[in-house]
C-alpha cells in the first residue's frame, strides 16, 4: 500500500497509533528507496535519528552486555545465583545473563563473600587476569568490610587489595539489592569514559611483574624506573589537558585514599 | 561408654602396664576422660588399642584446647572409639608451655593412626602444639607465612579496629 493512499484513508491518525506506524515504516522505507522528499525528508529525520558520539554509544553498548564472571565466595553467592539464574530478577533485563568461567572473558566480579586472608591473592589474580576495561562489584558487609568476621582470617574489606567501584550493603544483600547495585554501575559506566582503574583510582605506578633481582620489601630498578615514567606520563597528560585531566571531569567518589 | 568404675579400672590398669601415665580421671555428661602424662600418650594409645578387652582402633577425632590461665596450658584430646561395643574414651594429654618463644610438643600419633595426620597439623595451626615425628607438619589450613597461632587464648580476637566514620581518622593509614 502507498504512504499517501494510506494517510489519504487515515488523515486523521493520532501519533502512536497503528496507522501513524504504519506512516512511519512505510516512510523508512520510501527513505531507502530514495523516493522521499524535501518536507518530509526534513521530517523524517527529525523523528528517527539521533545524533550522539562514538565514546557515548560505546559506553552505552558496554554497560548493556557486561560479561560477569561465574564466581562465588560464601553464602552471598546463592543471592548472587538468584540474580542471574531465577526468572524472578533475571539479570538478563540488563544484559549482563552471560557469566563467563573465565576471567579472560569477563568484565565484571562479583565478590559475593568474604574474603580470607588466603583467598586474598587468589581473588586479585583473577581481577588481574581479567581484561581492561573491567569492574568489580563488592557483594555485602563481608567482602566490603569483613563484617561479622572482625578476625585473624578475613580480610577487613575487599577494597584493601583491589579496586572496587559498587559496594552493596547487606547480610546478604537481598537480589534487587544486587540489581540496583550494578545498574549503578551501568551508570558510572555511561557517564564517565573508562580509563582504566589505575587512572579510575590514582593508581598509576603500581604495576607489579615479575623479576629476577628480587630484594624483599624494594622495587628493582627497573620498576622505579618504569613508575617514575608512568607518573611523568600522567603528569603531563594532566598539564596539557587542564585541570580536569583527560576523559572529562573525575569520577565522584573516586578520590586518592 | 565406660561408666566411672569402668573408667578407673581402665586408669589402674593403665597404671600397671605404664607406670605415671594417669595423671587423673574424670566423668561428665556420660563422656569418660584420661588425663595423661603427654611423655607417655604414645604408649597410652598404644596399650587402648591393641590390649585386648580395650580395642579402642578408631581416632574418632584429635583436637586442642587452649586452657589459659590454668596449668598446664594446653590439651591434645584423642577421642577413641570401639565400633564392636559402640564405646568411646577420651585421653586428654595435659601439655605444659614451655614459655618464651619455644613452643609445645608432645610425640605424633601418626604411626598408631594414620589419620591422625591432617588434624595434628591442624592443631599446630591454630595452636603451635608440635608433634615430634609427624611425617609433614606444616599450616594446613592458614597461609604458610601467617604468623602467630590464632585459636589461642592470648591471641587478639580482632585483627585490627572497625572503620567507621568517626574513627576513621583515628586508624592509621586510613585516610591519607
Amino acid at each position: 500500500m502507498r504512504r499517501e493512499k494510506l494517510r489519504a484513508l487515515q488523515p486523521l491518525a493520532e501519533p502512536g497509533s497503528p496507522e501513524h506506524l504504519r506512516v512511519r515504516q512505510l516512510r523508512a522505507r520510501d527513505l531507502l528507496r530514495g523516493d522521499l522528499d524535501d518536507a518530509e525528508l526534513e521530517e523524517h529525520v527529525s523523528q528517527a535519528v539521533v545524533t550522539t558520539s562514538l565514546g557515548k554509544l560505546l559506553n552505552w553498548a558496554a554497560s548493556n552486555s557486561m560479561f560477569p564472571m561465574t564466581f562465588g565466595l560464601a553464602c552471598c553467592a546463592m543471592e548472587m545465583i538468584a540474580v542471574v539464574g531465577s526468572p524472578r530478577n533475571d539479570l538478563a533485563r540488563f544484559g549482563a545473563e552471560a557469566l563467563r568461567a573465565s576471567p579472560r572473558q569477563a568484565d565484571l566480579i562479583i565478590l559475593s563473600g568474604r574474603v580470607s586472608i588466603k583467598m586474598a591473592p587468589v581473588v586479585r589474580r583473577l581481577y588481574d587476569q581479567m581484561l581492561e576495561p573491567r569492574w568489580a562489584i563488592s557483594m555485602g558487609a563481608c567482602s566490603s568490610s569483613g563484617g561479622m568476621f572482625a578476625n585473624y582470617a578475613v580480610v577487613q574489606g575487599a577494597d584493601k587489595f583491589m579496586p572496587i567501584d559498587v559496594h552493596v550493603p547487606g547480610c546478604p544483600p537481598r537480589p534487587e539489592a544486587l540489581i540496583y547495585g550494578f545498574n549503578k554501575l551501568q551508570h558510572q559506566i555511561e557517564g564517565h569514559p573508562d580509563m582504566g582503574w589505575r587512572r579510575r583510582y590514582n593508581a598509576i605506578g603500581t604495576e607489579e611483574w615479575a623479576r629476577d633481582d628480587v630484594i624483599a620489601g624494594q622495587p628493582s630498578a627497573a620498576a622505579e624506573a618504569a613508575y617514575a615514567r608512568a607518573r611523568q606520563a600522567v603528569a603531563e597528560s594532566a598539564e596539557s589537558t587542564g585541570p580536569e585531566g583527560p576523559g572529562g571531569p573525575p569520577v565522584r567518589g573516586a578520590g586518592t585514599r | 561408654m565406660p561408666d566411672p568404675p569402668g573408667l578407673e579400672l581402665i586408669a589402674g590398669e593403665l597404671r600397671d602396664a605404664h607406670a605415671g601415665s594417669v595423671l587423673g580421671t574424670y566423668h561428665e555428661h556420660g563422656q569418660a576422660c584420661l588425663i595423661v602424662d603427654p611423655e607417655q600418650v604414645l604408649p597410652v594409645l598404644r596399650w587402648l588399642r591393641d590390649t585386648p578387652g580395650q580395642e579402642y582402633r578408631f581416632l574418632a577425632s584429635l583436637h586442642g584446647v587452649d586452657y589459659l590461665p590454668a596449668e598446664p596450658r594446653f590439651g591434645v584430646h584423642y577421642e577413641l572409639l570401639n565400633r564392636d561395643r559402640v564405646e568411646r574414651v577420651r585421653v586428654r594429654a595435659a601439655v605444659a608451655d614451655p614459655g618464651g618463644d619455644d613452643l609445645p610438643s608432645l610425640e605424633s600419633c601418626v604411626p598408631l593412626f594414620p589419620t591422625a595426620e591432617f588434624q595434628e597439623r591442624e592443631v599446630y595451626d591454630f595452636f603451635g602444639i608440635v608433634f615430634r615425628g609427624h611425617p609433614d607438619l606444616r599450616r594446613i589450613l592458614l597461609p604458610e607465612v601467617y604468623a602467630g597461632w590464632p585459636q589461642r587464648r592470648d591471641f587478639p580476637v580482632g585483627g585490627e579496629p572497625v572503620v567507621f566514620t568517626y574513627n576513621e581518622h583515628e586508624v592509621p593509614g586510613w585516610s591519607q
